[in-house]
């Protein structure tokens, strides 16, 4: 179901992720959270930030596991463990964080 | 966990682009690597292009995934074999290839060389030591 932001529409495929990353901009996350009755923080902008920094340098999204390790080496080892990011999104990093960000669903995620 | 680790060996021999393989290859080795196994590449024959550097595929419209064997370290792949007499018969050398790395949590996050050169009949001795072998 496509999304407005704005007043502009953005496709989505069958799943809520976003059709095309490169018409992403940070109010199609905000609008995607609204609908999930999140409120999103600077923590949650963390990782949205940092997964679209990932899939530009690696064109892939990581898998949660990767995600795990890498935000416990940027943010810091308390955060580097799956219950503070499923803490942030209730409906899993992968889910939920890369949707928020644009990003197709993670490879190997079912 | 009581399961047994076992020893993956993915073979690249084709070409990068022209048929899926080397991405289908990629995705496969990404997803078993997230199931903790013990896995290899090894790239041989065309295989060895999927590694150049430089890829430009906005001619033949599919996505350029090169970028993506820089994260194979962050999926603890740490062993990447390349058959020498491969890049010698196209006239390449590694420098024409991707340095692939990985981290070393143990060493301080040492960057640690993920890329192995290793002769025809080392290869075949690879091939010989793996529990399971996927060509693609």
């Amino acid at each position: 179901m496509p999304i407005e932001v704005e007043g502009k529409t953005f496709e989505t495929d069958e799943e809520g992720y976003l059709a095309n990353i490169n018409d992403w901009e940070p109010g199609v996350a905000t609008v995607m959270s609204k609908e999930d009755d999140l409120e999103l923080t600077d923590e949650h902008w963390d990782i949205i930030n940092y997964l679209r920094e990932y899939y530009e340098e690696y064109q892939i999204a990581p898998a949660v596991r990767v995600l795990t390790k890498a935000v416990g080496k940027k943010f810091g080892k308390d955060k580097g463990n799956s219950k503070y990011l499923y803490g942030l999104f209730p409906y899993g990093p992968a889910k939920q964080a890369c949707r928020y960000a644009g990003l197709p669903k993670p490879t190997g995620c079912v | 966990m009581s399961e047994t680790i076992k020893n993956f060996l993915y073979l690249n021999r084709r070409a990068p682009y022209g048929t899926i393989y080397a991405w289908e290859s990629l995705e496969v080795v990404l997803i078993g690597a997230a199931f903790d196994q013990d896995v290899s590449l090894a790239f041989l024959d065309d295989g060895v292009f999927q590694l150049t550097k430089g890829q430009d595929t906005a001619a033949v419209g599919m996505k350029n995934f090169s970028p993506t064997y820089a994260a194979l370290g962050d999926y603890e792949v740490k062993k990447v074999y390349i058959e020498k007499e491969s890049l010698e018969e196209r006239g390449l050398s590694l420098d024409d290839l991707q340095h692939l790395t990985w981290e070393d949590e143990d060493d301080d996050y040492a960057e640690k060389d993920s890329i192995h050169l290793v002769t025809r009949a080392e290869m075949a001795a690879i091939m010989d030591g793996a529990d399971v072998v996927f060509s693609f």
